[in-house]
């Protein structure tokens, strides 16, 4: 991949809004905008200096485009550290599309996805961390999701990940004073304060490895399977939940084959919904398949709905507890919503029959819409998202999480060495390990830092 | 006219200190026509700071120079006046020897012992500069204007570089108390495109020890069963050693030592260059750490019969008369008479990333530079590298492949790399913390790690193999003899009682139960069929010691080999000789800069220069074509 060129794109969101932000970025950025571009003021936008924004209008040649604010950013102090041009124009889709094909033409090339956040990453201007976050927030759409991803990139996670890091570096410091410095009249740590250290960072530890469950389902939604009859009407709860028609709904049982999959945000919190076909008994090939398929996706999901026709109830209510039962004891961790639908079609005895024989129960109609605010909000409180309320950080990179996890076991070894008086310079074998796989996220500790680190706090040499 | 040096030299050393002595016994023992030039030759291989050699990291830095052949172990075995094993109370790796020398018994012993060196020629002259032609040297010029030739020259000019010495207000050039500064050198060296620094360093006042109240300090004897650096069979452990003492500075000391901060050349900006942060002198100690009310101080013996004392941990350059006050309110030194005072002194040095890993300049080939010329500090740090340049150039002489020793089989590796990949800002001194993989660079086994090398280049006699080779399998077959029996409870278990271990319930192989963190080899000796065993088989300490670390610290071993073999696969990656940095544009211009100043043979390597990220490293790969 080439870095020596001007690259465009739009860096709004694409479609209308009130005004749309086109960005340029590469040596030759400024340049091709100062062509296209006529101030009021009548100034050359090459003459500016950097940081500074300009009225004017967007020519091509003698045709006026838009009305526009321009701002220069010059190298390195820019988002990508090389020469930006922002250009604030009105949001029409047709205005976007005719300045991007002007600079275009003027010498740009189309960015890459992602390529103003490699470019920013490569001239050093964010760490990999943050680049990471800036790609997960231009993929999130949820809010949770946006919001784990601003605070990362803001440096919550960094800076979380280096107060650690600083906790392990002093660890590691006290552990090689004792080896190198053992001559040296200075009060060494006692193990009980390294106990106390150890026991500090494997709480942290383990708090961020943890928080990646939650972060993982804030990412990439919770799954939820509905299960149920066919013609249960399964796809029309769907519907009621995304608020639009998009899986196949019909009076047929059995019409929704395929198991689809939708996302809808609910509370801020993405879940996936898996439509799929039900769990009965059948010799239909087709079916079968589809049967196997539901039993893969309740195995995949977080959450199951167990949906059922509640006219039906009479006649199958054996049927519906042994599904039910196959259920619990298939996945017995596993949460689990029992929903009577349609319950617009029977009157309140038959309701209280229900709630009797099936104390969790709870009551929709997707059609009118009754019971639909429940189950959103018990989808909710299934889902610990308390560190997410609390503002904590959270772990969402696989990368970070696997070298977290790496750090968590050698850590593990030191807090076993210490507890069975392992010599310093053995534990120290296992710290560097731990300081190695952290260093993947934050940079390596080098000798260097830690010798450092000891000389600014204990007064060695004779 | 009949000049005094007919042939052209193999190897010219420049500079008879530990580098420089190593580098001339290296090179002639190698069978090349060597010529020691030195401005004094009544000081070879002077202590001019501490008389004593080793200590931790530096202790097996010189088991590792003798293990390679060279001599400055063996100097200091026989020129020892006290022995300690430090850290032994920590894990073998640790375990670091460290003797008090003789001062005079050590420069006359290495003397004595370069001049029964074949092929080694000694001459006393200043070298003023090099004779380079193009960009080879070819000898030196001396300030006689003698012009004497050489295929290889090595410099290893201490602090003699355009040095100078401070005391208080006053300063003047010299490159040791007592002797003058060399000039010349650096000029021209700058002038051929090397950078030149400047560094700092200090060293305490010498008393009279018949003025010293001994009763006032605390006796600090040497170890009950001494040891010693030698791996070889010449020198013997000492069987009788000197005691030091050791006293404390107080409130009182510091407030007299406070008044003369004024006249401080460190204080009032007369230094500029940096000392060393881990040896800082006791102005410097007081004024960074003033909430410490006392500093130790170690009063070491000169030798076995002279009345000099070293005033250890009182580095400094205040004023002598200053100093002489201060130091008469310290217990037990209440009428101490100096013999000569603290002093400071800053030297030209040449920023170590200008070399290869063979110590070779890279501007001007044939020329090597070791010891504090590159920035370092200590003896053992000079002697190693000297070694090393010492070995290379005659590599170069007789065009065999250069010796170079990475970061996993040696602490000489770690410092020579450190040094020409990341420079130094301070003074250089090693430590155990410097090295990835320490329970691998013990010093017990320097001679596993180094003397089948050492052999292959002519250095390490074939009786040296035979010795080493002789005790590791000793060792192993004892290794093996605790793998292969078995103990019964019965037998065991009054043996872990008293040691407060888990009782074991059925029989077992000895190693497993000697693995224990707290069972040691004498544990296991009280069992009868272990102490016949090692009665049998003649055994002697150092064979029961590489067995006892063999058994207990295996795992860990083993641990930090696979480590090391991971390195090593980066290691094995070569970056080419004229590769363009500048033309990687997705890397920081940090990164490409600095690349390119220090030119990386390896990407490992090349991943140990700061301002290198995780991420350029991951670029390079890419360029590397993996």
């Amino acid at each position: 991949m080439s870095h020596n060129d001007t690259i465009v794109a739009l860096a709004t969101p694409s479609g209308s809004g009130a005004i749309a932000v086109i960005r340029l970025s590469g040596p030759e950025a400024i340049n091709i905008a100062s062509g296209v571009f006529r101030s009021v003021s009548g100034k050359e936008l090459y003459k500016q200096r950097t940081h500074t924004v300009h009225l004017g209008h967007i020519v091509d040649n003698e045709k006026v485009v838009d009305e526009a604010l321009v701002t220069i950013f010059k190298n390195p102090n820019s988002y990508t550290g090389e020469d930006v041009i922002e250009v604030s124009c009105h949001g029409s889709v047709y205005i976007q599309q005719e300045i991007i094909q002007l600079m275009l033409r003027r010498g740009c090339r189309m960015a890459n996805a992602g390529e103003f956040t490699l470019r920013a990453f490569l001239n050093g201007k964010l760490d990999l961390s943050q680049a990471e976050a800036v790609a997960d927030l231009i993929a999130s759409d949820n809010e949770a999701s946006h919001q784990v991803a601003m605070q990362q990139m803001r440096g919550g996670f960094s800076s979380e990940i280096a107060k650690l890091r600083e906790e392990l570096l002093n660890f590691a410091s006290l552990i090689e004073l004792e080896l190198d410095f053992s001559e040296e009249d200075v009060e060494f740590a006692d193990r009980s304060q390294f106990k106390e250290l150890v026991e500090r960072i494997v709480f942290v530890l383990k708090r961020l490895i943890d928080s990646f469950a939650v972060g993982n389902v804030i990412k990439n939604g919770i799954p939820v399977a509905i299960v149920g009859e066919p013609n249960v009407g399964k796809s029309t709860l769907l519907n009621a939940l995304l608020n639009e028609e998009r899986a196949i709904v019909s009076d047929i049982a059995g019409t929704t084959r395929d198991t689809i999959e939708d996302e809808i945000s609910i509370g801020g919190i993405g879940f996936r919904f898996f439509d799929t076909a039900g769990i009965r008994d059948t010799k239909d090939v087709v079916e079968s398949i589809g049967i196997k398929k539901t039993f893969e996706k309740i195995e995949q999901a977080q959450v199951v709905i167990y949906l059922f026709d509640s006219t039906q109830y009479q006649e199958q209510s054996d049927k519906f507890k042994v599904e039910l039962e196959k259920i619990k004891n298939k996945y017995p961790q596993k949460p689990l919503i029992i929903l009577a639908n349609k319950v617009d079609k029977i009157d309140a005895e038959q309701q209280a029959k229900m709630r009797a024989e099936i104390p969790e129960i709870q009551m929709l109609s997707a059609k009118t819409g009754e019971g639909v605010e429940d189950l959103t909000k018990n989808l909710l409180d299934l889902i610990n998202t308390g560190a997410l309320r609390n503002n904590e950080t959270i772990v969402t990179n696989s990368r970070h999480y696997d070298a977290l996890l790496k750090a968590f076991e050698e850590i593990q070894k030191v807090k076993y060495g210490l507890e069975t008086g392992l010599s310093g310079d053995l534990l120290a074998i296992d710290i560097r390990q731990a300081l190695y796989h952290f260093g993947e996220i934050t940079g390596q500790v080098t000798n260097d830092e830690l010798l450092g680190n000891i000389f600014a706090n204990f007064c060695i040499g004779k | 006219m009949m000049s005094l040096f007919q042939e052209t030299y193999d190897v010219i050393v420049v500079g008879a200190g530990h580098a420089g002595s190593e580098a001339a016994a290296a090179a002639a023992n190698m069978g090349c026509s060597t010529l020691l030039v030195t401005m004094n030759l009544q000081n070879i291989a002077q202590m001019s700071c501490n008389p004593a050699m080793g200590g931790i990291a530096k202790g097996q830095i010189v088991r590792e120079i003798d293990a390679l052949g060279g001599y400055s172990g063996i100097v200091s075995d026989t020129s020892a006046i006290q022995f300690k094993m430090l850290n032994k109370s920590k894990g073998p790796a640790m375990w670091s020897p460290r003797v008090q020398s003789d001062r005079m018994k050590f420069a006359e012993d290495w003397r004595l012992m370069l001049e029964q060196t074949p092929n080694l020629d000694f001459y006393q002259d200043m070298v003023s500069g090099l004779l380079v032609e193009g960009e080879c040297v070819v000898g030196v010029k001396t300030s006689l204007g003698i012009d004497i030739k050489a295929k290889t020259v090595v410099l290893t000019n201490g602090t003699f570089l355009n040095g100078l010495i401070h005391i208080g207000d006053k300063n003047f050039g010299g490159g040791r108390a007592g002797e003058r500064a060399a000039k010349g050198i650096t000029e021209q060296l700058v002038d051929l495109g090397f950078d030149a620094g400047r560094m700092k360093t200090g060293t305490p006042p010498r008393v009279d020890g018949r003025s010293l109240d001994y009763s006032k300090m605390i006796v600090q004897p040497g170890d009950e069963n001494p040891e010693k650096f030698s791996y070889s069979d010449i020198t013997k452990p000492l069987t009788k050693q000197r005691d030091c003492h050791m006293s404390y500075t107080s409130a009182v000391v510091h407030d007299l030592l406070r008044e003369g901060f004024d006249r401080s050349p460190m204080f009032n900006g007369r230094i500029k260059s940096t000392g060393p942060r881990y040896c800082p002198s006791i102005e410097d100690k007081i004024n960074r750490f003033a909430d410490k009310d006392r500093h130790q101080l170690f009063v070491e013996p000169e030798g076995w019969n002279t009345v000099e004392v070293y005033v250890n941990g009182f580095s400094t350059s205040l004023p002598e008369d200053v100093q002489f006050k201060a130091l008469r309110s310290v217990a037990g030194f209440e009428n101490v008479k100096f013999f000569r005072p603290g002093y400071a002194i800053e030297y030209d040095y040449f920023p170590p990333t200008q070399l290869k890993h063979t110590l070779e300049t890279k501007l001007i080939d044939g020329l090597y530079f070791a010891g504090q010329i590159n920035g370092t500090t200590g003896y053992e740090e000079a002697a190693s590298q000297g070694l090393m340049a010492g070995i290379n150039a005659a590599l170069k002489v007789q065009e065999r492949e250069a010796f170079v020793l990475n970061r996993s089989e040696a602490y000489i590796g770690v410092l020579i790399d450190d040094l020409i990949t990341k420079g130094t800002e301070e003074p250089y001194r090693m430590f155990t913390s410097r090295a990835e993989y320490r329970t691998l660079l013990r010093q017990d086994n320097a001679d596993l790690r180094l003397t089948p090398k050492s052999f292959d280049l002519g250095l390490a006699s074939e009786k040296r193999l035979k010795r080493m080779e002789e005790k590791h399998s000793s060792a192993e077959d004892f290794v093996s003899f605790f793998k292969e029996t078995s103990v019964k409870p019965e037998d065991i278990n009054p043996i872990l009682e008293s040691k407060d271990s888990a009782l074991v319930k059925q029989s077992d192989k000895m190693f497993k139960v000697f693995s224990r963190p707290n069972i040691t080899i004498d544990d296991m000796r009280k069992l009868d069929v272990v102490e016949a065993y090692v009665q049998d088989h003649d055994l002697d300490s150092e064979v029961i010691e590489q067995a006892e670390i063999q058994v207990k610290y295996s795992g860990y071993i083993e641990k930090e080999k696979n480590n090391a073999d991971k390195l090593n696969r980066l290691e094995n990656i070569k970056i080419p000789e004229n590769f363009d940095y500048s033309k990687i544009t997705n890397m920081s211009f940090e990164a490409r800069e600095k690349l390119n100043k220090i030119r990386p043979v390896t990407i490992s390597q090349a991943s140990r220069i700061s301002g290198v990220s995780p991420s350029d490293v991951s670029v390079l790969l890419v360029y590397m074509g993996r």
